[in-house]
């Protein structure tokens, strides 16, 4: 156990990620403090989440574009509403933003799963469409904090034991997919679907309707992000998280999930996750302009595709083995 | 058009046989239709439409992005995609920027950006081939570092200043509404055209996308042929690059931000399977023009850019949708 642990690429990616906190302690002191990791924790909770819906979705060799587009429109749709009519309390709201996700997932699912559409094609179509639906629906127009009412902005930063409400989430869904992927039948299926999809058919398992379940359920993850992001940041507009699917996508390979399907683990999204995130708090805490983000990132992802890929061409066989193991 | 036609003599590989042949054959009409029905459409709805200035204006709405599309099918076709296009074309004009103050001229600025395309293109195309990395991940990372790169010479500044000969690329005119742009579409279309179509390469490309192994068990050099469409890939990138500079006259590093996908918005449109193996330079001109007509169209309305896209990404959904609705329904009546 402890041998299989130090030779994981999950122990790999924690120990690069340790040694880049350590690295910007060495020169500001002050980042590895427990209270700023745990505000870089809750600045990543969004891309983190997110993260592990893309995980299934790439899981069953699938992708989704949309996933920014979608939050983008939820958010915006629950700050109108918040606008229109502050009386509706907080939990309908984010109900119906996981709802409007759920659906948007869904529609993205039916496509792939009845229509045999390639899932690069429809996200690609779905982040434009459901990015231009937010300009229909807004106008235009920005929905600014003085707006929205102090409960809808308050939930998120509200602290239980230290930690914002939006971390607490977080740490709730990696928990929640940590059961789902190792000890739901569905949750193994995701794995035979991507690992070899004509082997999963003849075990019983509906290729189909397994992809379009990951991208329901992606899709409902975004939705709830949706109510995050506006209300932590306390303003909508059209642009909101615009370009955020590819950080995604990033956090999901530089986690060591295989874009070829069937290979990637929870921990591996919340440490890709955690690992831009540190990056993107780290810079300007070090004291390096912003604008090297990107940069830095791009070649983080370029590294860590090359150093998965090493890793898959021996080890492909040996997570199909612990999944048995763990069945 | 040669895969469309293509019955006779040069049997394409098995995938075409069959009904979704007759959809191939039948795809680039189909487009072709909606084209037209856009364009009737728009005359009708707006007195404006027909103009050829206006009509000539429209145009630039869609060359440079499909000088990329032209080498995007190629490599979409061969079973890989390249999304740093647009990370290439921050580059390729940051490096035309900087070189600026070396006073290189014309001539000198033009072979730069190409430099700086062909070298973006090897890297990618190393990373893929040599290393056996999926090009789709590879080049979302490229994507960051490219444009990243651009940031990080740029920050918040611009460059300007270009001189007149790369302006003329961009915003001139070879004959009365002919664009140069207009012009460059077009030579690029055809070569590419005969490239894909008429040439022993271009074959081999479709072989490839259909299947790398039997391809390579056939003496196809499957590497080689990837790394050269990612070299050509990143040139066509360069070669927009340069046009949208002389454009626009200016470089930002958030220049071109998000073409990646609306070029291979518009490959796809054309009929080019995202699985690669089949597709035609036809049917991405086509889906230009469909692109093009659509945004200039909608624009004359004061239709918004952010509502236009809308009608690109259900069109993308709606013509690969309803045909395979249409057949299901029909397979359902029948059971």
């Amino acid at each position: 156990m402890m041998a299989g642990l130090l030779k994981s690429r999950e122990a790999i990616l924690a120990a690069a990620l340790i040694a880049l906190v350590l690295l910007v302690e060495s020169r500001f002191s002050g980042f590895a403090a427990p209270g700023n990791l745990a505000s870089v924790f809750n600045d990543t909770a969004i891309l983190m989440i997110l993260a592990l819906g893309q995980m299934l979705v790439i899981l069953t060799r699938c992708i989704d574009l949309s996933l920014a587009s979608n939050l983008a429109l939820t958010g915006m749709a629950t700050a109108m509403v918040n606008a229109a009519m502050p009386g509706i309390p907080v939990p309908l709201l984010i109900a119906m933003a996981i709802g409007m996700g759920l659906v948007m997932g869904a529609f993205n699912g039916i496509l792939v799963w009845k229509l045999d559409i390639p899932p690069i094609v429809v996200t690609l179509g779905t982040l434009t469409i459901y990015r231009g639906l937010i300009f229909i629906l807004s106008g235009g127009q920005w929905i600014n904090s003085h707006e929205m009412s102090a409960a809808y902005k308050g939930l998120p930063r509200f602290e239980i034991l230290g930690l914002p409400v939006m971390a607490w989430v977080a740490v709730a869904i990696i928990l929640g997919f940590i059961v789902l992927v190792t000890r739901t039948s569905l949750g193994r299926a995701f794995y035979a679907v991507g690992g070899n999809p004509h082997a999963a058919v003849y075990t019983g398992i509906d290729v189909g309707r397994t992809r379009f379940t990951a991208f329901t359920i992606a899709g409902g993850l975004a939705g709830l992000c949706g109510y995050l992001w506006v209300a932590r940041y306390a303003v909508a507009y059209t642009d909101v998280a615009e370009g955020f699917e590819l950080d995604v996508v990033a956090a999901c390979v530089i986690g060591g999930i295989s874009i070829a399907g069937g290979i990637g683990t929870v921990g591996g999204a919340v440490l890709g996750a955690l690992f831009l995130g540190t990056i993107k708090n780290a810079l300007p805490v070090a004291g390096i302009s912003p604008f090297w983000q990107m940069a830095i990132s791009g070649a983080a992802i370029i590294i860590a595709v090359a150093f998965n890929a090493r890793g898959e061409r021996t080890k492909g066989r040996v997570i199909l083995k612990s999944a048995e193991h763990a069945s | 058009m040669s895969l469309a036609e293509g019955t006779k003599p040069r049997h394409v590989p098995d995938r075409l046989t069959g009904r979704s042949q007759r959809v191939l054959r039948s795809w680039e009409l189909l487009l072709f239709a909606v084209a037209v029905g856009i364009f009737v459409a728009n005359s009708l709805a707006s007195p404006y439409f027909l103009n050829p200035w206006n009509l000539s204006d429209a145009t630039f709405n869609f060359t440079e992005r499909a000088m990329i599309g032209f080498a995007m099918a190629l490599l979409i076709i061969s079973g890989e995609i390249d999304l740093s296009v647009a990370g290439i074309i921050a580059l390729a004009s940051t490096a035309m920027g900087w070189a600026l103050q070396f006073d290189v001229g014309t001539a000198g600025l033009i072979a730069i950006a190409l430099a700086v395309g062909l070298a973006c293109g090897a890297f990618n195309g190393a990373l893929v081939t040599r290393f056996g990395l999926p090009s789709i991940v590879v080049t979302i990372g490229t994507m960051s570092l490219f444009r990243g790169i651009s940031y990080i010479i740029l920050g918040d500044q611009a460059f300007n200043g270009y001189p007149e000969g790369i302006a003329f690329l961009g915003r001139g005119y070879a004959f009365w509404v002919v664009s140069v742009q207009l012009v460059l579409f077009a030579v690029f279309a055809v070569v590419f055209g005969v490239l894909l179509h008429k040439t022993n390469f271009g074959r081999q490309i479709y072989t490839i996308g259909n299947n790398p192994t039997a391809a390579r068990f056939s003496g196809v050099r499957v590497e080689r042929v990837k790394f050269i469409l990612f070299l050509l890939t990143g040139v066509m990138a360069a070669v927009a690059a340069i046009c949208l500079t002389g454009r626009l006259g200016s470089t930002r590093p958030s220049i071109a931000y998000a073409w990646e996908l609306e070029v291979v918005t518009m490959v796809v449109l054309g009929g080019v399977s995202i699985l690669g193996g089949a597709g035609s330079i036809l049917g991405v001109v086509i889906a230009a023009l469909v692109m093009g007509l659509v945004t200039f169209g909608l624009g004359l309305l004061n239709v918004p850019g952010i509502v236009m896209s809308i009608f690109i990404g259900a069109l993308l959904i709606g013509v690969i949708a309803i045909p395979r609705l249409i057949a299901l329904v029909r397979l359902r009546r029948r059971a």
